[in-house]
């Protein structure tokens, strides 16, 4: 039963069932660990990629980077990482920002730069592999 | 041992040094002079210690999470255990960093 005076007709376990303290549920929970498990088996291709680009100059670089395999475990982990330091810094802001105004506006800002960074590292990767 | 916080603390600077990787890599589409500014900052001394502090903040953070990811599935947690992981992940993320930084100076990183 719902506290006498609420007036929600919803029980308590309707409003806490899926969702919880984050108001989201464990989605974000299982995502995290998805896009760690992600980027834990592209780490190795990725280092190599870097390894790779060391000590060339622009044409070098752009030749490599526009190859289509490099191009596609590269794309695969900068989604992956940007959605996880997305899931990571909200964490980070419930757990220190506890103004109600300020949190909101926090998580606005990080949703804003890691879709911005995530978006401006695909451009520049789908333009280097479209060669233009 | 706390190192639960520098999970943290290294997600945070790896949060913020993925501006790195994206300017490399607007730089790299960009052209030329802009790559070649790219590559002016991570050669110089205080690039070169951000770019080393990202391998280290990167490899830590993995072997890290990977611990996490032990406790997720429900083992490793007698106190031996949890200490071995711990000095596991303190001991492999340095390890891994030295290892990737020789192999960079080697294959002419350095130069």
């Amino acid at each position: 039963m719902s506290a006498p005076n609420s007036p929600s007709m919803r029980t308590p376990l309707a409003r806490v069932r899926n969702l919880g303290a984050s108001h989201s549920g464990t989605k974000d929970f299982w995502r995290q660990r998805l896009t760690a498990v992600a980027m834990t088996l592209l780490i190795v291709p990725v280092i190599v990629i870097v390894l790779m680009l060391l000590g060339r100059n622009q044409a070098g670089a752009a030749q490599i980077l526009g190859s289509m395999p490099i191009a596609i475990v590269l794309l695969l982990f900068i989604i992956a990482s940007c959605w996880h330091m997305k899931i990571g810094m909200q964490v980070v802001i419930e757990d220190y920002v506890h103004g109600e105004k300020v949190k909101l506006a926090s998580v606005m800002a990080n949703n804003f730069f890691c879709i911005a960074v995530a978006l401006a590292s695909i451009y520049a990767i789908l333009k280097l592999s479209s060669g233009v | 041992m706390a190192l639960s916080i520098v999970h943290r603390a290294t997600g945070v600077a790896l949060y913020f040094g993925t501006l790195l990787l994206a300017w490399w890599l607007i730089a790299a589409a960009s052209g030329p002079t802009a790559y070649a500014h790219v590559q002016a900052f991570t050669g110089s001394i205080i690039g070169r210690l951000i770019v080393f502090g990202y391998t280290w903040s990167l490899l830590h953070h993995l072997l890290s999470g990977l611990r996490h990811f032990v406790w997720d599935l429900g083992y490793g947690f007698k106190a031996n255990e949890r200490e071995a992981l711990t000095w596991g992940a303190l001991i492999g993320g340095i390890s891994l960093t030295v290892l990737v930084w020789i192999v960079a100076y080697t294959i002419g990183g350095g130069r």
